[in-house]
């Protein structure tokens, strides 16, 4: 395993799917950030064989189970004093709004910019959100 | 505001009380003929439509209402790059309920979302098209005389059918229903459908490709058009094609009252001859189009806030 170093306090975004990460960086908007910010990619897993880290110094203020749309495998894990205090796995949200992207070319979002990118969850179980207008699964 | 977007957005009581009062407008049309009398419809067809469209203004004139809208995007103001929503905002002054027909999926969600009046979808892309199951549920209840216990075969493209999709999620809301899908490998019901919907209702089912040996045992054949542009292989298509035609022949296997059913237009997918045959009834159903249209419309305007009942 890479070492990036040991992280004081933040958190550390686990288990993202194999190449996902740019997709929870730039949602997060995690460019704009002045602290550091690793990001591992293809790292090996015992459990899922490759996998995404993202680990992210200080505090973060934001609803992280949205993430869980974004990849509902993932472990959100809080470091304080360089130790896990905390460690979860994101609650589903029900809908989620311009956090997905339709990709259907048939969809109206495809069309009109103005309507938000709006999912709703179908099945929990294998976390796919279906878009609100044409329920185009991702 | 209370819109019909999908065919699901009707629960089974709303559903019932729509059949019920379509039979009775079979029964007694002129009861109904100033039903709707100075209520207007507006048809919004962002694209070509010609059964839908028509059915819809013989519903409204039928009920004693007008109609107003356009037949193609040219002809509005979304080739000026209007939005739907904008174009709701303002036709909501002009009438008391709206059908949308548009070429993209979702888009009478997103009339539905800002309009004041209530909006029926005429059909969006491959998506949905409510009143064309309600069509298919008033005709398999009209003339079989129940919803449940019913073995319906579905055959031809059930892949990019939204027909098919959307009836066979009507239908598996009632007790005992069979599907028997019949198709070619490549245009079989998608898995989201099969997981989210059939399986999930433990509604039994099987998939077929050959439809002379599953004509005997359906009380009900919906049959759909096998599109030559679906297949990438031409061979495939030339052999698949003449599977699904549906001849007088192949009906002589199936049952004395099994109906036939289809959303037309129909093209070579069941023969000419097979018109004659009385369980052939895609006309009939293209008529009760309107019927169950005259309903929507009358219980919708009747739900609409503040707006006098008719």
């Amino acid at each position: 395993m890479l070492n990036i170093g040991i992280l004081k306090q933040g958190i550390v975004i686990d288990h993202i799917k194999a190449g996902g990460a740019m997709k929870i960086y730039t949602y997060l908007n995690l460019e704009h950030l002045d602290c550091s910010v690793a990001i591992i990619k293809n790292a090996r897993s015992n459990k899922m064989k490759r996998k995404d880290i993202i680990k992210i110094e200080g505090t973060l203020d934001i609803n992280l189970d949205i993430l869980g749309a974004l990849d509902h495998k993932i472990t959100i894990n809080i470091i304080k004093d360089g130790e896990i205090i905390e460690k979860k796995n994101p609650t589903l949200p029900d809908q989620v709004e311009n956090v997905l992207v339709c990709k259907n070319p048939r969809c109206i979002t495809s069309v009109e910019k103005s309507v938000p990118h709006s999912f709703k969850l179908t099945d929990r179980e294998n976390g796919i959100y279906r878009c609100l207008y044409c329920e185009q699964g991702i | 505001m209370r819109h019909v977007i999908s065919p699901t957005d009707l629960n089974l009581s709303e559903l019932n009380e729509l059949l019920e009062l379509s039979e009775d407008i079979i029964k007694n049309p002129k009861k109904y003929s100033e039903a709707c009398h100075r209520k207007k419809l507006a048809t919004l067809f962002y694209e070509p439509s010609t059964r839908t469209r028509l059915s819809f203004e013989a519903a409204m004139l039928n009920l004693g209402g007008s109609i107003l809208g356009f037949s193609s995007s040219d002809s509005s103001s979304a080739a000026k790059g209007e939005s739907v929503a904008d174009t709701i905002r303002v036709i909501s002054s002009y009438a008391d309920i709206c059908a949308i027909r548009h070429p993209k999926e979702g888009a009478p969600l997103v009339a539905s979302l800002h309009s004041s009046i209530p909006i029926i979808n005429a059909g969006d892309g491959g998506h949905n098209h409510p009143t064309q199951t309600f069509t298919d549920l008033l005709t398999i209840r009209n003339l079989k005389g129940r919803l449940d216990n019913l073995t319906v075969g579905f055959c031809g493209d059930l892949k990019f059918g939204r027909t098919v999709h959307s009836l066979i999620g009507a239908l598996s809301r009632y007790e005992n229903i069979n599907f028997v899908l019949i198709s070619p490998e490549e245009l079989k019901v998608p898995d989201y459908l099969k997981e989210e919907v059939i399986k999930a209702r433990k509604i039994p089912y099987k998939e077929v490709i050959s439809l002379e040996d599953s004509i005997p045992e359906l009380d009900i054949l919906y049959m759909t058009r096998v599109q030559k542009e679906r297949f990438f292989n031409e061979e495939d298509y030339i052999r698949l094609k003449d599977t699904y035609i549906l001849t007088s022949k192949k009906m002589s296997l199936a049952k004395e009252d099994m109906l036939v059913l289809h959303p037309l237009p129909r093209v070579n997918e069941i023969s000419v001859e097979v018109d004659s045959d009385p369980r052939a009834v895609y006309f009939k159903q293209a008529e009760f189009g309107v019927y169950v249209r005259m309903a929507l419309i009358m219980l919708l305007l009747r739900e609409s806030e503040g707006r006098p009942q008719c």
